[in-house]
């Protein structure tokens, strides 16, 4: 059949011997950056992609995916151990994560965590293979209208289903929109924005944004709190879960599997929702509710399989529309088109062993996780120990580097500071960062389908009603708005965001 | 009045969308509109300002009708630090750090200005020890030894391992 013909030849793509080493370099420093709070995926992400400049396409992406989803299992390990989780997605592992490891079941909590991570992470493979191609065939038939409106789509959901106030998300959305169309208009080549400083006209550096907001701003976030952090000193003897503990999981794993793979392909739902819902629904199908909160095992089965489900399927609107449905796969965009690869639904057809190889990569590097990383964790653990002080300093070295390494330019390094304020101010007045960086990536493409289905259609606005799956796209924007806008789901927004965060 | 403003979250939020939106709209003007049909360079540009601007009356209003509590309920430790440290969601309860603030962009900007008079070496010392000294917990003698073991690590990975062509010391 031909989905295992492509997934053997991405298997082949990926057991090649660099980019299993990429790979594995990937989920490496993903863990760490997962257990050392203070750092995300975001803005290691960005402070790395310099480096993924001088390999390949393939090998880039198998490496920045690795530190994504290796993030949220170092994260849940932190959730366990100490009740801190490292990535928001791991907020709900901490409540019976951490009762199970003072309880001394911190193994069978971490083991069951992985476990479900894997599978979770094997049936988002399997979804990705399966359902990739349709939708790229598919979306090939698109015009700039039907691009136009799948694109307003997109980040209107983002943007209100994201946490935080939706109006602040929406106005990040158009912040990022008009950040992204400073520099030299591709249509008349006019300059805008550029204020006559040569350096902005080839527009602002996509990495010079994220650093500046997600590892400067963030920094200098962090810096106003103090903060200390008490390891729990946990017995790691015995890892392995019992015959009831897993007999208690497998249920919670399938669901939340479920939960996360429905959640994971809507843009803008981070993690954190479809962990706290795979908790929520597990509570309610408890014969005895409880137990959680009390060390329950079912309480880290379901969100921890939920959490990786979301973000393997995340790939699937990002790798077949071009459309990133968050903040990591808006950089995961940003790489490939620093590669010179038009993201959208050509990258399968033109570049199968990219589409492919990723996919398997991703199942290599879940396995990777479970079968190298689990017996490590005393180690990493130990990191945490690392005080905040002493790694703030190497993270903006290796911010400062990798932005001068890009274009040599000491003016970029200016612009990072300038952006690591910005970051800083809207975080301070409440502002969510990701739909900002959503709108910065696909601003220019945003405008570029509005000009040309406007061309098309003489000037009139009604063609996006008036194509079927245009109109289809608008209908659901409208519908996201109106259903977040009804008061009872905002309250229950609120209440849902509020517990996750 | 002025001090209640001044703890007003929304408030300013919206005056920023606003000015934005109005300096957006503003230079824009410079720029062709077009029309409908040929959209000028201008167009976009002008719509976004002005949907910057919308949104922003809209928090600042609702930043006005909603007074703050005069004594928000302390937050409890272990959530404060949460918020802090988790990455890209932005901590909004507790305190910040003006020190950071200023502090952090400078010793980025210092290290672009010596990357180019200076060269690696002074560059990064300076980076990493101005960055260093942002810290509220700032200790003498660990952040020499830190500057001095980072600069030397960075030296060796990025020179020396990924090749990068910056002189050592010394402009370029």
């Amino acid at each position: 059949m031909d989905l295992f013909g492509n997934l053997f030849f991405g298997f082949g793509v990926a057991l090649s011997l660099q980019n299993l080493l990429y790979c594995l370099i990937g989920v490496s420093v993903g863990t760490l950056i997962g257990v050392l709070p203070g750092i995300g995926p975001l803005g290691t992400i960005a402070i790395l992609m310099p480096i993924t400049y001088s390999i390949s396409p393939v090998g880039a992406l198998i490496m920045l995916a690795g530190i994504y989803y290796g993030a949220q299992y170092g994260g849940s390990t932190t959730a366990i151990l100490v009740n801190l989780p490292g990535e928001t997605s791991a907020v709900v592992t901490c409540i019976d994560g951490y009762q199970m490891a003072r309880q001394g079941r911190a193994g069978p909590a971490l083991a069951i965590a992985a476990i479900g991570s894997f599978f979770a992470g094997t049936v988002g493979t399997l979804l990705i293979a399966l359902f990739g191609p349709p939708l790229a065939e598919v979306a090939l038939k698109f015009g700039a209208p039907e691009y136009f409106s799948l694109m307003l789509m997109g980040l209107v959901a983002a943007a209100v289903l994201a946490q935080g106030d939706m109006v602040k998300s929406l106005a990040m959305v158009v912040m990022g929109l008009l950040l992204g169309i400073v520099g030299t208009d591709v249509n008349t080549g006019a300059q805008r924005f550029s204020l006559g400083i040569t350096e902005l006209t080839d527009g602002i550096g996509f990495i010079v944004v994220a650093v500046g907001v997600f590892a400067v701003g963030e920094i200098i976030n962090n810096l106003g709190e103090t903060s200390e952090r008490v390891v729990f000193n946990s017995n790691l003897s015995h890892l392995f879960p019992t015959r009831d503990d897993l007999r208690r999981s497998i249920g919670p794993i399938l669901r939340g599997t479920g939960l996360g793979c429905f959640f994971g392909v809507l843009p803008g739902t981070g993690p954190a929702i479809a962990s706290f819902s795979s908790y929520i629904v597990e509570k309610k199908l408890a014969d005895d509710p409880s137990r959680f909160g009390n060390g329950a095992i079912e309480g880290v089965a379901g969100p921890e399989s939920a959490n990786n489900a979301d973000a393997q399927c995340k790939f699937i609107p990002m790798l077949t529309l071009g459309l990133p449905a968050s903040g990591v796969m808006a950089l995961m965009l940003g790489a490939l088109q620093i590669q010179g690869i038009q993201p959208g639904p050509e990258v399968m057809t033109m570049r199968p062993d990219l589409f492919w190889g990723l996919i398997a990569s991703m199942w290599i590097g879940n396995l990777m996780l479970v079968v190298l990383n689990l017996p490590m964790i005393g180690l990493w653990v130990k990191l945490l120990a690392l005080p905040y002080r002493l790694l703030f300093p190497a993270i903006m070295a290796f911010s400062a580097i990798g932005i001068y390494s890009v274009n040599n330019s000491s003016f970029e390094i200016y612009l990072t500071a300038l952006f690591g304020i910005l970051g800083f101010v809207w975080m301070r007045l409440g502002f969510p960062l990701a739909p900002m960086l959503l709108g910065f990536v696909l601003g220019p493409m945003v405008e570029e389908h509005l000009r040309r289905a406007m061309l098309m259609s003489g000037g009139d606005p009604t063609v996006f009603i008036r194509r079927p799956i245009s109109l289809a796209f608008i209908i659901a924007t409208v519908l996201i708005l109106i259903v977040m806008v009804a008061p009872a789901v905002r309250k229950r927004r609120v209440e849902i965001t509020d517990n996750a965060t | 009045m002025k001090l209640e403003l001044s703890d007003n979250k929304d408030f300013w939020a919206g005056l920023m969308l606003i000015a934005t939106g109005a300096a957006t709209m503003y230079i824009a003007r410079n720029y062709a509109f077009g029309s409908t049909l040929r959209m000028g360079p201008g167009y976009f540009p002008t719509v976004l300002g002005g949907i910057l601007i919308l949104f922003g009356l809209y928090i600042l209003v609702s930043g006005l009708r909603s007074r703050p509590p005069p004594n928000p309920p302390p937050q409890s430790a272990s959530k404060t630090r949460v918020n802090a440290l988790m990455p890209g969601e932005g901590g909004e309860g507790g305190s910040w750090s003006l020190r950071a603030l200023i502090g952090l962009p400078v010793a980025f900007v210092l290290f672009g200005v010596l990357m180019t008079y200076a060269g690696f070496v002074p560059a990064l010392l300076v980076l990493i020890f101005g960055s260093a000294l942002a810290s509220p917990q700032f200790k003498l003698a660990e952040v020499l030894l830190l500057s001095v073991i980072l600069t030397a690590l960075c030296v060796a990975l990025f020179v020396w391992g990924l090749g990068l062509p910056y002189p050592l010391l010394g402009g370029s």
